[in-house]
């Protein structure tokens, strides 16, 4: 890694000012309607070829599968606890897509979807939940940090992750890199979150903050969070945002492209916000009932960010009956698989408790270790020892 | 005398203080309206209003920042933190501003804010969920830390830490927030020892153990099974972990010579090894053994399917107990 690559990818502070006319409200971008129906943005023209909106649909019925099975494996004692997408899978899947495999990701506890794109085996992601590992891929191995849940925290790291790519000389030309940093409406009251919006401004970082607003931090509406739309925050930190139809999987695609695009190409940071809706509880140990109202969620169903491609696909033809079957009977199928192999995952060797805690294990570790050792043999199988409560 | 768990018992002391203390405010993430993750602010923002119980927005360093300034204009304000791991944002308001202020301003200017936070493990939780932060806080002056273990402590702990004019770090042990315990609500704050003084909650002659939050209702029922080896175990719990009532702890363990500490968090430079060194300095004529400790080991807090052997149980406890008696 050479550090003087870095000087030509970092802005002049010159160029770093804001414009002094005010950024018009986009609204929102949308490029397919609730109704499925196509169309057209000046700003973010698509051209897609039918296998890939199928392919797309494909993505999006087998995350919420995945999803839906975890769900009923943590209500039958499989899982500890799980994170719910329902609702956002045309915006983790339309941003999960767009970007290029030397992009790298920095997820919450949330992004199922995207965890889907980067090629991350499903039953990877039922390990953390299970209690069996704090993260069980290799990051760099998917460009997929792990899941981060202390809220907001992984925007500074994509945001010093991105500060790296300057310095190694990533940024700009043919091969550029970006990061993309995924979290919620919630998220944006943190600290964290409005630190990384200032470094990664002032460095120009290749940075894209992807805030999926799901309108609901657990019991706390977007109005405990914020009195302006949340894309519009971006202005007062010195780089662009916008809002798009979170549940367009398309525009979702779109958005996210151009705004990587411009990060690799060394242009700096873009916010997105995606508006969606989460259409289950925050997590399964949650209740929304206590604290919302049911016809919200009915008005939000019409949105389904599934129906609206499948309509799009019935209306142009671009897909046939057999082609929904398909796609069912392979979400069915990973489905089953993710329930099979969560239900047989084998719980980690006690004395895996004391493995990784430095890069070498120190002398303190290693006799807490042996001592440990030394009193599950104590009793007459490894496995009773220390078991109960 | 009424039978609470120890999750009602909380409520009902935050309803008695907000009835008794117009100053009194309660703040936090999820407070109002769903009552708390756990339950804890149930009904208090639909009986005394939003601007009494207030749903903040989220971020941690936030609540306790401006919990400081609403002290500074003469509020009493009760932070909840939703879980122990999540503390840490709000470490430096916490650290450098919280428990600094009465120092550096010579005594002028006194911060009665209260911070509850669900601490420890053992309900299957993922990372940051299941910590033990509790030293961190003790070993900063100006902090009063205290833990409450059943709830009778917990309806008058959670009172008279309000009513302190010093910071409190409030810690809960949460996998015992359904244990039910008598409560007595009209008298049980009058009545109640000083929420600095550890207590023994059993009596014994051949051994101490040493215990706080969710490991007592453990160290009581290792003491139970003891007893049918013939060892007679005295548990305290100590409640008040900064500052330590090393009278009581020492007054036990000259009785007894010997001396467990247990708690989930790491052994390692634990508040067990502040408690060994000045129990050794006490009463170190007076001990037949050296004071041993079982804790959490010195690694992160494990994925939930491995916390049942990072966490002690009776069993450890009991091989601790007996170890002592080795020497």
């Amino acid at each position: 890694m050479t550090v003087e690559s870095g000087a030509a990818t970092t802005v002049a502070p010159s160029q770093a000012l804001l414009p002094d006319e005010p950024v018009p409200d986009q609204g929102l971008v949308q490029l397919l309607t609730p109704e499925g129906e196509r169309i057209d943005h000046p700003d973010y023209p698509l051209d897609l070829s039918a296998a890939d909106i199928r392919s797309m649909y494909r993505d999006l019925v087998i995350v919420r599968t995945i999803d839906t099975v975890a769900i009923s494996l943590q209500r039958q004692g499989e899982l500890g606890i799980w994170a719910s997408l329902l609702g956002q899978e045309a915006a983790q899947i339309g941003s999960g897509r767009a970007l290029s495999p030397d992009d790298m990701v920095f997820p919450t506890y949330r992004e199922h979807g995207v965890a889907w794109c980067r090629g991350i085996d499903p039953v990877k992601l039922l390990e953390l939940y299970r209690g069996v590992s704090h993260g069980g891929w290799v990051p760099e191995e998917h460009k997929f940090h792990l899941y981060t849940i202390v809220i907001g925290a992984q925007t500074l790291h994509a945001t010093g992750y991105a500060m790296g790519l300057q310095r190694d000389g990533a940024v700009g030309g043919e091969r550029g890199e970006a990061v993309i940093v995924y979290f919620g409406d919630g998220a944006t009251s943190q600290g964290d979150v409005n630190e990384a919006f200032v470094f990664a401004s002032v460095f120009n970082a290749p940075v894209v903050f992807f805030c999926q607003n799901n309108q609901w931090a657990i019991s706390e509406p977007l109005e405990k969070q914020s009195r302006i739309p949340l894309y519009q925050r971006a202005r007062g930190f010195g780089f662009p945002g916008l809002r798009v139809d979170g549940n367009d999987v398309l525009a979702c695609y779109a958005v996210t492209q151009k705004a990587m695009q411009a990060a690799r190409e060394g242009q700096g940071p873009t916010l997105i916000e995606a508006f969606t809706y989460r259409m289950g509880a925050h997590t399964t140990t949650d209740d929304p009932t206590r604290y919302r109202l049911a016809s919200e969620l009915e008005v939000w169903k019409l949105k389904d960010p599934i129906e609206r491609v499948r309509a799009y696909l019935v209306r142009t033809g671009l897909a046939e009956a057999d082609f929904f079957a398909e796609v069912d009977a392979e979400a069915k199928q990973v489905g089953a698989r993710v329930r099979e192999a969560c239900r047989t995952m084998p719980d980690p060797p006690p004395l895996a408790i004391f493995d990784h805690v430095y890069a070498e294990p120190t002398a303190i570790l290693r006799a807490e270790r042996e001592q440990y050792a030394a009193y599950l043999d104590s009793f007459d199988g490894p496995e009773e020892g220390g078991a109960g409560r | 005398m009424t039978a609470l768990t120890l999750a009602k018992a909380l409520n009902e002391g935050l309803r008695k203080a907000l009835e008794n203390d117009p100053k009194v405010l309660i703040m936090g993430e999820d407070v109002g309206k769903l009552g708390g993750v756990f339950r804890i602010t149930d009904g208090l923002q639909k009986d005394f209003g939003e601007a009494r119980v207030i749903d903040t927005p989220l971020a941690e360093s936030g609540i306790v920042g401006t919990a400081i300034g609403l002290a500074l204009r003469g509020y009493r304000p009760v932070c909840e933190i939703q879980f122990d791991g999540f503390v840490f944002p709000a470490v430096d308001q916490i650290v450098s501003q919280l428990a600094k202020m009465r120092y550096r301003s010579r005594g002028q200017i006194s911060l009665p804010v209260v911070i509850r936070i669900p601490c420890g493990g053992g309900i299957g939780a993922v990372e940051h969920h299941s910590e033990s932060p509790e030293v961190l806080f003790a070993h900063t002056a100006g902090l009063r830390v205290v833990a409450c273990a059943d709830a009778a402590d917990a309806f008058a702990m959670i009172q008279q830490s309000i009513s302190s004019d010093d910071p409190v770090i409030f810690f809960e042990p949460k996998r015992r927030y359904w244990d039910k315990g008598e409560v007595d609500t009209v008298n049980g704050v009058t009545q109640a020892l000083a929420f600095d003084r550890a207590k023994v909650v059993l009596e014994g002659t051949d051994v101490t153990v040493l215990c706080y939050g969710p490991l007592v209702r453990t160290c009581l029922e290792s003491a139970l099974a003891a007893r049918e080896d013939g060892r007679s175990v005295e548990v305290v719990d100590l409640r008040s972990l900064s500052p330590l009532d090393v009278d009581t702890v020492c007054a036990s363990v000259r009785k007894t010579g010997r001396c467990v500490v247990a708690h989930e968090a790491p052994v390692y430079a634990g508040l067990g090894a502040e408690i060994a060194a000045r129990v050794t300095e006490q009463c170190f004529y007076r001990l037949e053994a050296p004071v041993l400790r079982v804790g959490g080991f010195a690694t992160p807090y494990p994925p939930s399917r491995l916390e049942d052997h990072y966490l002690p149980d009776l069993d450890r406890i009991l091989d601790a107990v007996d170890r002592t008696f080795g020497y």
